[in-house]
C-alpha cells in the first residue's frame, strides 16, 4: 500500500547544494552562483577540489568495471547526485548493455534531473529517498522492478558517507543495506579524510567549514573509521587505500597530488 | 620490450616535450620548440610540467619499482601502444600518434575526465587527424578546427585551460608532426598561416560549443529545479488537501485561534457541536466563552498559554451554546509556533461530552437516590456526613434518625404495595420538614430515615426539626380507604462536628431512636455518652452474629415442664441463649428477630435442635428409669419456611437416637396465620412420624379457634396474659372462665395444654384446677443449665 506522501520540504535554491557544487568541480554547469560561490570559497582553501573530485569519478569508474569483470551487472548508486557525466549506467552500460543501476538521492532538483537524463533508459531509474532511512530505499519499487536482490549488487556510497553525521548512525544503515544484498555483493565506497590530503589540516579544516555553514557537514573519518563500513565485507584487493592507489591503470606515479586525498575500497560480500 | 614499457617511453616524450605552462594566461609564454621529433628525443629538454608535482615527471611505471598497474577493465579499450605498434616508425601516422601523445599530455590535467590519460589520448587520435589533414587540403578549409574545438568540450574539457593548451600544442607541434618534413620555404609559411587559422578555428568551435553546453546545462538544471518544486507544489498540495479532509472530516470540533483570542478557523463539527452557524463563532473571542462552571485554573493555563509559557494544556470545559444550552467537552489546547519557534497560534481540540456527563449524572443520581421515595439514599446521606463532619472549626450538626412505629404491622396486614405507599407519603412529608439550607432528608432503608441540619444554631434546630417531623407524621394518612396514624421514634445526635465519624455518629443515632422506641415511641430522645455505652445497637448485634456462632457464644439453657397432676418433671423447653463478649449474656428477644432477618436462623435453629436432641437422649440415658423425658424446641416462622425443615430434623433425630415421640416443636400462633398446605405440610409430616407440635403464645394472635382443627398440633401453649391475673387470690373470673374455655376446647380437639409464667403456688393449684396438664414458669425453676434438669428429675425420683 502506498502512503500518503507528507509535503517535502520547500525547495530552496537559494541555499547551496553539495550535488551541484560537486558538478562545478568537475567543470559542469548544472549549478546555481549560490553553489559556484561556495565551490569558490572552498577551493580558496583547497584548490585542488577539482581534482580530487576527479580522482573519485576515475576510481568510481575502475570500480564498477571491476564488478562487471567479476559478474556483477546490478548497480545502487546512493547519493548519485547530478550525473554530469561519466556516470555509473554510462560506465556500466558501455561494458555491459544490459547492466541495471538504480540511483538514489535525497536532493529532489538532482532527482528530477536525473530523471531527465535517464529518459528512456529502461535499465537504470532514481529513486528518491535518503540513505538514512536504508528501509524506504531497500522497498522502493523502482528499485524492486529493476534489481533482483537475490542475485549480487553492486553498492556504491561514493563521496556520500562523509556528510553522514555519526548521530545518524551510518554505520547502521549501510549494515542494512548489507543484510539486504544478496552474498557476492560489492560495497563500493569513497570517503574523505584529513589523511593524504597534500595540505595543512588547518587549510583542510577551512573547506569543512564551509560546508558546516551550508548546512551540510563534511565528516572527515580516519581510515580505522573508514575501515568500519566494511565490516561484513571481504575487502578486495588492494583494500582502502588513498583514491589513486585503488588498481590504477595507469602508473600512480603521474597522477596529481589530490587524488591521493581521502580512501577508496571495495568489499564483497561473502 | 612490454607494451607498457612502450607506452610509457611514449608518455616520457611527451614530458619531455615540454608541455606549455599551466599557469594562469601563460599557456603560450614558456613553452620550447623542438625542430624535430628526432631532437625532442634525444635532448632531453627540460620537462616543464607546469603546477605538475615531481611525482608527475617522474619516469612511470618501469622505473617505479613494486608499483602495480591493473590492465584495464574492459577488453573493448584499445591500448594506444597496440596501435602504435602498427605504425612505421617516423613514418605520418606514427608522428601523428606521438603529436596526439604529446597533446594529451598537455591537457589531461587540465580536464575533468575520468578516462584514463591513455584512453583521453585515444580520444584525441581522430581530433589530431582532423587537424593534421586540415593543414594539407586544398583549398583550406577551418570547419575541421572548428568540430575539434567542440569535441574537446565535448570530452569535458570544459575548463579554459585546456583551450590554452591546446592552442599552445598545436602552435608547437602541429606543422613539426604533421606538416611535409622536406616541403618548399614557402610551404612552412603557409602551413604557419594555417596552423593559425586552424587555431583561430578551435578556439571558435570550443568558445560555441562551450557556450552551447553553458545553456543546455543551465537549461536542464533550472528546469530540474522548476520540476522538483512543481512536485513538491504538487505534493504540498495534496497534503494541505488531506489537511483540509482531516480537519472538515475530524469527529473532534477543531478550531484555531489568534493569541489575542480571536477565533480564526472553526471545523464543521466544532460548529455542530455549537449547534449553529460558524459566522456565530467565527471572529468572536475565545474569553467570551467563559462559563460559571469554569475553574480559576482553566483560565490560568490558558493565560500560560498564549504567553507562550505552555505548550499545550487539557480541561473539561462547558460552554454556552447559541440557543443558550451547555455544551460539555473535553478541551485540547495546543499552541503552534513558527519556523523560529514563536508562538504563533492556539489550536483547540474538542470533543463533545455532553451526553457522557447527563449520564454520568443521571448514573450517578440513581447511584444516590432511592428509587421508591426520591429522597437521597444511604450513600449520598453518608457522603453528605462524612463532609459536614469533617468540616472542622467549630461547626456544629444536628441528625434525627426516625423509624416508623409499627410498620411492619402494616406491611403485613395490607401488603407491601400498600407499605410502599405509605413510606412516599412519609417521604414527602419529612421532605416539607427539612427545607431550609443546610437541612437533607434521606432514606436509609425499610422504614428508617434521617434528616440531617447544619445550621448555625443546630441544638435548637434539630430539635425544631424533630418536633415538626412528628408534627407532619401525626395526620394520618389514606391508605387503601383506610385512615392509617404513623407514629415515629427519633433518636437525635447534635454536637462539634469535628469530633466524630459518620458511623459512630450513627450508632449513637439508631440507639437513642431505641431508647425512644423503648419509652413508648411517638418521641424523640437526645443521645447521651452513657446510654450510648450501654446500650446494644441492632446493627453491632447483627453483624457479630455468624461469627457468634461459629466461635460458639450460642449455649442453651433448659426450663423443665412440670406435670400438674402429680408435679413430676415432663419434660424441658429448649431457650438460646447469646454469651456476648462485651454486652453479656443476651435472650431470645435480643437477636432470634436479628438472626430472622439475615437467615441465620436457619443454621442457629439447627444447631439448637442437635444441642437439645442430644442432651435429651443422654437424659434418657441417664434415667432410663425416670420416665421418658421430653424436650420442646422453638421453631422461627423462617424455618418454617425452610424446604430442609423435615429432613434436617429427622437427620437430627436419627443421629442422636432419639425417638420422634421425645420431641416437641413449638411454632408460634401468628407465624401459622394464613398458613396454606403448602406450610403446613411439612409440620403435618413431623407430626405423623410422631413429633408433637405445639401452638406457642396462644392467645396473642388472632386466635382463630375454627382453625385449629386443621393443623397439625398436638399441644396448646397458653400465653402468660391469662394466667398472670390468677398469680394471687382471688383470680379474675373472667381470666377463669376464658382459660377454662380453652382448656375444655382443647382438650375436646385432643390437645393437651400448657400454661406458661406459673411463679406462683396459688396460680399452679388454680390451673391444675382448670384442667391444664403442663405448666413451666419460675414458680417450678428458671431456665438453667442441663444438670439442672437432671436434679430435678432426680428430686422427682426420690
Amino acid at each position: 500500500m502506498e502512503r500518503p506522501a507528507w509535503a517535502p520540504p520547500g525547495i530552496d535554491i537559494s541555499m547551496p547544494s553539495v550535488s551541484r557544487i560537486y558538478d562545478y568541480y568537475l567543470g559542469g554547469s548544472h549549478n546555481f552562483e549560490v553553489d559556484r560561490e561556495a565551490a569558490r570559497r572552498a577551493m580558496e582553501f583547497m584548490p585542488g577540489l577539482p581534482k580530487i573530485m576527479q580522482a573519485n569519478r576515475a576510481v568510481m569508474r575502475r570500480a564498477v568495471r571491476h564488478a562487471l569483470s567479476e559478474g556483477v551487472t546490478q548497480f545502487l548508486d546512493i547519493g548519485s547526485g547530478i550525473p554530469t557525466f561519466g556516470n555509473v549506467h554510462e560506465v556500466a552500460q558501455a561494458a555491459d548493455p544490459a547492466a541495471r543501476v538504480v540511483y538514489v538521492d535525497h536532493d529532489p532538483v538532482a532527482v528530477a534531473h536525473s530523471r531527465a537524463v535517464l529518459e528512456g533508459n529502461e535499465l537504470a531509474t532514481v529513486v528518491a529517498a535518503d540513505f538514512r532511512k536504508p528501509g524506504e530505499i531497500l522497498e522502493a519499487a523502482e528499485l524492486r522492478q529493476l534489481l533482483d536482490l537475490e542475485r549480487p549488487v553492486a553498492l556504491l556510497l561514493v563521496a556520500l558517507l562523509h556528510f553522514i553525521e555519526d548521530a545518524d548512525d551510518p554505520y547502521a544503515a549501510v549494515a542494512t543495506l548489507r543484510d539486504a544484498l544478496a552474498p557476492g555483493s560489492m560495497l563500493i565506497l569513497t570517503h574523505a579524510s584529513y589523511e593524504g590530503v597534500p595540505l595543512t589540516e588547518e587549510l583542510t579544516g577551512g573547506v569543512v567549514d564551509i560546508y558546516q555553514k551550508i548546512k551540510n557537514p563534511l565528516i572527515m573519518r580516519s581510515r580505522s573509521e573508514v575501515a568500519r563500513f566494511f565490516e561484513g565485507f571481504r575487502m578486495v584487493e588492494p583494500g582502502l587505500v588513498p583514491m589513486a592507489e585503488w588498481r590504477p591503470e595507469t602508473p600512480v606515479a603521474q597522477e596529481d597530488p589530490y587524488a591521493f586525498s581521502g580512501f577508496a575500497g571495495v568489499g564483497r560480500k561473502a | 620490450m612490454s607494451a607498457q614499457a612502450q607506452a610509457s617511453d611514449g608518455e616520457r616524450d611527451g614530458a619531455a616535450a615540454g608541455v606549455p605552462d599551466s599557469g594562469p594566461g601563460g599557456g603560450g609564454r614558456a613553452r620550447t620548440r623542438p625542430r624535430s621529433p628526432g631532437t625532442v628525443r634525444s635532448s632531453g629538454a627540460v620537462p616543464v610540467q607546469g603546477s605538475g608535482p615531481s611525482r608527475g615527471t617522474e619516469p612511470a611505471l618501469a622505473s617505479a619499482p613494486g608499483a602495480v598497474v591493473y590492465p584495464t577493465g574492459t577488453a573493448s579499450a584499445p591500448s594506444p601502444s597496440a596501435g602504435k605498434q602498427a605504425a612505421v616508425p617516423d613514418g605520418p601516422e606514427d608522428r601523428l600518434r606521438r603529436f596526439a601523445t604529446i597533446w594529451s599530455r598537455a591537457i589531461f590535467p587540465a580536464t575533468a575526465t575520468s578516462l584514463t590519460r591513455p584512453e583521453f589520448e585515444q580520444l584525441l587520435l581522430p581530433l589530431a587527424r582532423l587537424l593534421g589533414e586540415a593543414l594539407h587540403r586544398r583549398p583550406f578549409d577551418a570547419n575541421p578546427a572548428h568540430e575539434v574545438g567542440a569535441a574537446l568540450v565535448e570530452a569535458h574539457c570544459t575548463d579554459p585551460d585546456a583551450l590554452v593548451r591546446t592552442l599552445g600544442v598545436v602552435e608547437s607541434y602541429l606543422v613539426l608532426y604533421c606538416a611535409a618534413a622536406d616541403g618548399p620555404p614557402a610551404a612552412a609559411e603557409e602551413n604557419r598561416a594555417r596552423c593559425a587559422r586552424l587555431q583561430h578555428g578551435i578556439a571558435a568551435g570550443f568558445a560555441r560549443a562551450l557556450r552551447e553546453r553553458t545553456l543546455r546545462e543551465q537549461e536542464a538544471i533550472a528546469r530540474s529545479a522548476l520540476c522538483a518544486r512543481t512536485e513538491a507544489r504538487q505534493a504540498l498540495h495534496a497534503t494541505e488537501e488531506r489537511f483540509r479532509a482531516v480537519f472538515e472530516g475530524a469527529a473532534v470540533g477543531i478550531g484555531i485561534a489568534a493569541l489575542d483570542g480571536t477565533i480564526l478557523e472553526v471545523n464543521e463539527t466544532l460548529t455542530r457541536m455549537f449547534g449553529g452557524l460558524d459566522t456565530q463563532i467565527r471572529g468572536r473571542k475565545v474569553s467570551d466563552w467563559d462559563h460559571p462552571e469554569d475553574t480559576a485554573q482553566i483560565w490560568r493555563m490558558y493565560e500560560e498559554l498564549v504567553r507562550g509559557e505552555r505548550d499545550h494544556y487539557r480541561c473539561e470545559k462547558a460552554f454556552y451554546r447559541g440557543d443558550g444550552t451547555v455544551l460539555w467537552t473535553n478541551l485540547t489546547v495546543s499552541l503552534l509556533r513558527d519556523a523560529e519557534g514563536r508562538p504563533q497560534y492556539q489550536l483547540a481540540l474538542m470533543e463533545d461530552t455532553t451526553e457522557r456527563r447527563l449520564l454520568n449524572l443521571r448514573l450517578r443520581y440513581e447511584a444516590t437516590h432511592d428509587a421508591l421515595t426520591g429522597l437521597p439514599n444511604r450513600t449520598l446521606f453518608f457522603e453528605r456526613l462524612e463532609k459536614v463532619l469533617s468540616a472542622g472549626g467549630d461547626a456544629r450538626f444536628g441528625l434525627c434518625y426516625l423509624d416508623l412505629d409499627g410498620f411492619k404491622a402494616v406491611n403485613d396486614s395490607l401488603g407491601h404495595s400498600a407499605g410502599d405507599r405509605l413510606l412516599v407519603e412519609v417521604a414527602d412529608r419529612l421532605q416539607s420538614c427539612a427545607t431550609a439550607p443546610g437541612e437533607m432528608v434521606a432514606r436509609l432503608g425499610g422504614d428508617e430515615f434521617v434528616a440531617l441540619t447544619t445550621g448555625p444554631d443546630t441544638r435548637r434546630e434539630v430539635d425544631d426539626l424533630a418536633a415538626r417531623i412528628l408534627n407532619a407524621l401525626a395526620t394520618p394518612i389514606h391508605l387503601e380507604g383506610r385512615e392509617i396514624t404513623v407514629r415515629g421514634s427519633i433518636g437525635i445526635v447534635e454536637g462539634p462536628a469535628a469530633e466524630r465519624g459518620p458511623a459512630d455518629v450513627l450508632r449513637s443515632a439508631d440507639i437513642t431512636m431505641y431508647r425512644a422506641k423503648a419509652a413508648g415511641g411517638n418521641r424523640f430522645e437526645f443521645a447521651d455518652a452513657e446510654a450510648d455505652e450501654r446500650a446494644i445497637t441492632r446493627h453491632g448485634l447483627t453483624h457479630a452474629l455468624p461469627a457468634a456462632l461459629e466461635r460458639g457464644e450460642f449455649f442453651i439453657e433448659y426450663q423443665p415442664l412440670v406435670h400438674l397432676g402429680d408435679g413430676s418433671v415432663h419434660g424441658a423447653e429448649a431457650l438460646v441463649r447469646w454469651s456476648h463478649p462485651q454486652h453479656g449474656v443476651l435472650g431470645p428477644d435480643r437477636f432470634i428477630p436479628l438472626a430472622e432477618h439475615t437467615g441465620l436462623i436457619v443454621p442457629l435453629g439447627r444447631w439448637v435442635l442437635q444441642e437439645s436432641v442430644r442432651q435429651a437422649r443422654f437424659w434418657q440415658e441417664k434415667h432410663a428409669d425416670g420416665g421418658p423425658l421430653r424436650i420442646n424446641v422453638n421453631l422461627s416462622p423462617t424455618q418454617l419456611h425452610h424446604p430442609g425443615l423435615v429432613a434436617d430434623t429427622v437427620e437430627v433425630l436419627e443421629r442422636a437416637g432419639l425417638s420422634p415421640g421425645a420431641l416437641c416443636l413449638e411454632v408460634t400462633e401468628s407465624a401459622l396465620i394464613g398458613a396454606d398446605e403448602g406450610l403446613l405440610k411439612p409440620l403435618r409430616q413431623l407430626a405423623e412420624m410422631g413429633i408433637d407440635i405445639a401452638l406457642d403464645d396462644f392467645g396473642t394472635g388472632y386466635s382463630n379457634l375454627a382453625n385449629l382443627r386443621r393443623l397439625p398440633v398436638s399441644v396448646l401453649k397458653l400465653d402468660r396474659s391469662f394466667t398472670q391475673s390468677m398469680q394471687r387470690l382471688p383470680a379474675d373470673p373472667v381470666d377463669i372462665k376464658i382459660v377454662e374455655g380453652i382448656v375444655s376446647l382443647a382438650h375436646s380437639l385432643e390437645l393437651a395444654v400448657t400454661v406458661e409464667g406459673v411463679e406462683t403456688g396459688a396460680q399452679a393449684e388454680q390451673l391444675r384446677e382448670l384442667g391444664c396438664d403442663t405448666a413451666q414458669g419460675w414458680y417450678y425453676a428458671r431456665p438453667g443449665a442441663p444438670d439442672m434438669i437432671h436434679s430435678l428429675v432426680l428430686m422427682d425420683a426420690v
